[in-house]
This record gives structure tokens, C-alpha cells and sequence, in this order.
């Protein structure tokens, strides 16, 4: 008899609650926008924000609501989630070429003349912000690794002092290039396979006297390339990827050697154009000049 | 009245439920990353607070004393405030959008939160009434507020700083929040010098 009071007691107030959670859920149940859930499906997941919503969640129900919103701003997701998104909405999935982040400096420790031995706050922004960094290049990568704290898909390493981005991890979703306070990253089409491995905004001489990889704005790349793809501004190299055919011969020409070019098929086992041989290999030059 | 204010000073202060009788630790460390999320975790909690003592008080002195069955408090407890939270998400979801947005992640988190069923079991084992049960709960979530704000203003400024590689991360938190709760000790005892005992 003593156990069939409290058993009951329980029993009944688990039987009310379960009532009156089932009676709440039926009544007050709110109408969910079955598109939203539907294009939830397509996307990865990742809620990186890449896409500028607060996360995957976000831009489903910005799409369902807006249909002016380009389905193809998922990065990671690329052309599947685009096509996925464009089927349900039964729109254009628009671009989707699948892009890459690449780090366009090589000025690694040793290459690049320093200013000082900084010593405060270890992230690239604080350092930024004490007198420029303490590379005398004030448009290099400081080594920190901004990018890498903020890239949730371990893509980003600091090799000898500068970011370089895995671009079999990479799904392109572009935190580091906000994160970066250089603005070294950018995204690329994976395609491009040619980069000029400096951003300085320095006049030749100066940069020619702070770092060893630093493009010094002699234009001769620019009168190498039969495409008009790469253009000398603001002191440096920049290649247009949509002129780009990837042939080389700005790179064959620049003096500096700090335009590279990917080798078409990954080298086996693994590729790594990491900085640290690319930015070696004009020292070497330089010291077999000399 | 005096009374309720100092039972609101007390559980705010010399009682506070994480840094002095250590519940609720999992939200404390868990949420305590940014301002502004603990502030609403803290919210959330308090409002639970408040509406469970309200639900389990009365179940305590109507249902369980009456049929001498006291001893079920817990499972009966769990039970009844994990249904109420998950009411109150259901009514937030369908007439507050805005309130269910800002506090939806937090909801389900603090469905079974120990400091939720603590500070019901505490009211009755203190033998409060309900007045003085739902101004105990209300404290004991500002309590906590308290705690949430201080330790997140704490965490952003260790995460400033250059902190040897064997204590980044979760160990230094842990001694900040132990370094946190010793300096709640000092609070034992004000609330006599204040109010008189």
C-alpha cells in the first residue's frame, strides 16, 4: 500500500504535464516557413557567416523571406548549396565558382626587416596598432595569427612568421580576410594558380630595402603579360583572375621572383607551396647576384 | 518588508548560489564568454527561478506534506519545472518572438539546471513562505546575474592576456572562478552589519 500513493502522485503529475505540454504545442504551435526549413537542408551547417547572416539558420530565412537574396553566397556549401537553395526557390543559382583564400605576402621571418621586438598583446591587431607592427614593412603579415583564431576549419597556419592558407581545408569562407588587419587575404577562384606574393603599398626603394620578397613596382610583369591581367597599382602587382590564363610569364619575368605560380597537379603527397621555400628562393637569388 | 529585502540581500550576496553554494556552474563557465549572452542566460535563469518556486511551492505544501511523501521533492521538482520551461518556451515561441529570441538558446539550457532545482528545495528546507519563497528566487537569479556579469567582464580581460601555455583555456578560468568565489567569502556576516542581527 505505501508504494501506490507516491507511484500514483508521480505518475499523475507526469500524465498533467504531458497533457498540457501535447494541448500547448497543438494550440500555440507557430506556423514554421517550410522554405526556410527546406533550404536549411542545403546549406552545411557550418554557420560561419561567410554568407554576412549571423549563420546558416539566418540566411535560410533571410532567402525564404527575400527572393532578391543570391543563393549563392554559401561558400563552403559552393555549387551544391546553390543548387540546392535555386530549386527550392526556383531561381538562378547564379556564380559559383569555388574559391580559395590566399595570403598575399611571403615576407617571412628572416626575409623582411624588423623594427622592433614587440612584445604586448600577441594578435596582429594590437600590433597593428603600435606604430604599424613590428615588420618595417608596414603592409606585411605580422605573424600573429589573426586569421588563424578566426578560420574555424583549420585552414590557416603561420609558417615562419606569415599565414599560409591549406587550400584543401579552405572552403572559402572568408573570416580571415575580415580578420586580417592588412588585408593580406583575399579570395580567389581556386582556378588561378598565378599570385604575387606582396601587398606593399611602399615605393620601390623602400620596399627593395626592408624585405627581400617585397615587389618593388617595376611594371615588367606588367609588359610580360600578353593578357593585360596584371597591373602595377599602388606600388604592386596585381593580377585580374578573370583576365588570368594562368600561363607563368609574369612570373618568369619579375626580377624579384615573388610572383608564384601553383604547380597545375597538387605535388604529391601533399601540396605546399608554403611561403617559407617560396620566400627563400629570391634570397637565394639575391645572394648569387651579389 | 524588511524582512524580504534582507532575504533578497542574502541570497544575492552572502548566499550567492554560484560563487558561495556553487550551483549552477555549468551555465557560469559555459555562458560567461561574452556580456551580452550572459546577461540574457542570467535573465532567462531568474525568470525560471521565479516561475518554478511559484509551481514548486505549492506542490510541496498542497500535494506532498498532505500525503506525507516529502521525500519525493526531487524527482517531483525535476519533473515539474523541466514541463514548466518547456511551457514557457512553447507560450514565448507564439506570443513574444522578440523575448523568445533573445532567451530561446538559453531555455532548454536551464530546463534542469541544479541551480533552478536548488533554490526551490531551499526555500522549502529553509521554511520559507511563498512571498518570502519567490523573493528568495528572484535573489538567488540576481545572485547570479551578479556573478555572470562579473566573471564575463573577468574572462574578457584574461583572454588579453599572455598566459603560460599549460594554463590557457578552461585552468584559468577555474582559478579565476575560485579566486571570484573567495572573494564572495568576505560578504559572510554583512547582511547583521547592515541590518542588524
Amino acid at each position: 500500500m505505501g508504494i501506490v500513493t507516491p507511484v500514483l502522485m508521480v505518475t499523475v503529475v507526469g500524465i498533467i504535464s504531458a497533457i498540457g505540454l501535447t494541448l500547448a504545442e497543438k494550440f500555440m504551435a507557430v506556423p514554421v516557413d517550410e522554405t526556410a526549413v527546406k533550404i536549411r537542408e542545403c546549406l552545411p551547417g557550418a554557420n560561419c557567416g561567410g554568407c554576412g547572416f549571423a549563420g546558416c539558420d539566418d540566411y535560410a530565412a533571410a532567402l525564404a523571406a527575400d527572393p532578391t537574396i543570391a543563393p549563392n553566397m554559401c561558400a563552403p556549401g559552393g555549387a551544391t548549396a546553390a543548387a540546392g537553395i535555386a530549386a527550392v526557390l526556383g531561381v538562378d543559382a547564379g556564380d559559383t565558382t569555388p574559391k580559395v583564400a590566399r595570403v598575399h605576402c611571403t615576407g617571412a621571418d628572416g626575409v623582411h626587416k624588423k623594427d622592433m621586438e614587440y612584445q604586448g598583446y600577441s594578435t596582429c591587431a594590437a600590433a597593428k596598432g603600435f606604430f604599424g607592427g613590428p615588420g618595417q614593412c608596414k603592409n606585411g603579415c605580422i605573424g600573429f595569427g589573426d586569421c588563424v583564431a578566426v578560420c574555424k576549419y583549420g585552414a590557416i597556419q603561420v609558417v615562419n612568421g606569415v599565414a599560409w592558407v591549406d587550400k584543401e581545408l579552405c572552403v572559402a569562407c572568408g573570416a580571415c580576410t575580415k580578420a586580417c588587419p592588412q588585408a593580406l587575404i583575399k579570395l580567389v577562384p581556386q582556378t588561378s594558380r598565378v599570385w604575387v606574393g606582396c601587398s606593399s603599398t611602399d615605393h620601390g626603394k623602400i620596399t627593395r630595402q626592408v624585405c627581400d620578397a617585397g615587389c618593388i613596382g617595376c611594371k615588367l610583369c606588367e609588359k610580360a603579360c600578353k593578357f593585360e591581367a596584371i597591373k602595377v597599382v599602388d606600388n604592386h602587382a596585381v593580377i585580374d583572375t578573370d583576365k588570368c590564363k594562368n600561363c607563368g610569364l609574369c612570373a618568369k619575368a619579375c626580377p624579384r621572383h615573388i610572383i608564384h605560380v601553383i604547380p597545375r597537379k597538387p605535388v604529391a603527397p601533399k601540396a605546399a607551396p608554403a611561403p617559407a621555400p617560396a620566400a627563400e628562393a629570391p634570397k637565394a637569388e639575391e645572394a648569387k647576384a651579389e | 518588508m524588511m524582512e524580504l529585502v534582507k532575504i533578497i540581500f542574502a541570497a544575492v550576496l552572502v548566499n550567492n548560489c554560484v560563487l558561495v553554494q556553487f550551483l549552477g556552474i555549468c551555465p557560469f563557465l559555459g555562458v560567461s564568454k561574452k556580456m551580452d549572452s550572459a546577461v540574457g542566460m542570467s535573465l532567462a535563469v531568474t525568470f525560471v527561478m521565479a516561475l518554478a518556486t511559484a509551481a514548486t511551492w505549492p506542490i510541496q505544501y498542497f500535494l506532498l506534506d498532505p500525503n506525507g511523501i516529502g521525500y519525493l521533492q526531487t524527482i517531483v521538482f525535476i519533473l515539474v519545472i523541466a514541463a514548466l520551461v518547456q511551457l514557457v518556451e512553447i507560450i514565448l515561441k507564439k506570443y513574444m518572438p522578440s523575448l523568445h529570441k533573445s532567451l530561446g538558446v538559453y531555455l532548454p539550457l536551464i530546463t534542469t539546471n541544479c541551480a533552478v532545482l536548488g533554490v526551490c528545495i531551499n526555500n522549502i528546507t529553509d521554511g520559507y513562505g511563498f512571498v518570502a519563497s519567490i523573493m528568495n528566487s528572484v535573489g538567488t537569479g540576481l545572485g547570479f546575474l551578479l556573478a555572470m556579469v562579473i566573471f564575463s567582464g573577468v574572462r574578457q580581460r584574461i583572454e588579453h592576456n599572455n598566459i603560460p601555455e599549460s594554463f590557457k583555456g578552461v585552468p584559468i578560468t577555474l582559478i579565476a572562478a575560485s579566486v571570484l568565489a573567495l572573494a564572495f567569502m568576505g560578504f559572510s556576516g554583512v547582511i547583521d552589519g547592515i541590518f542588524g542581527a
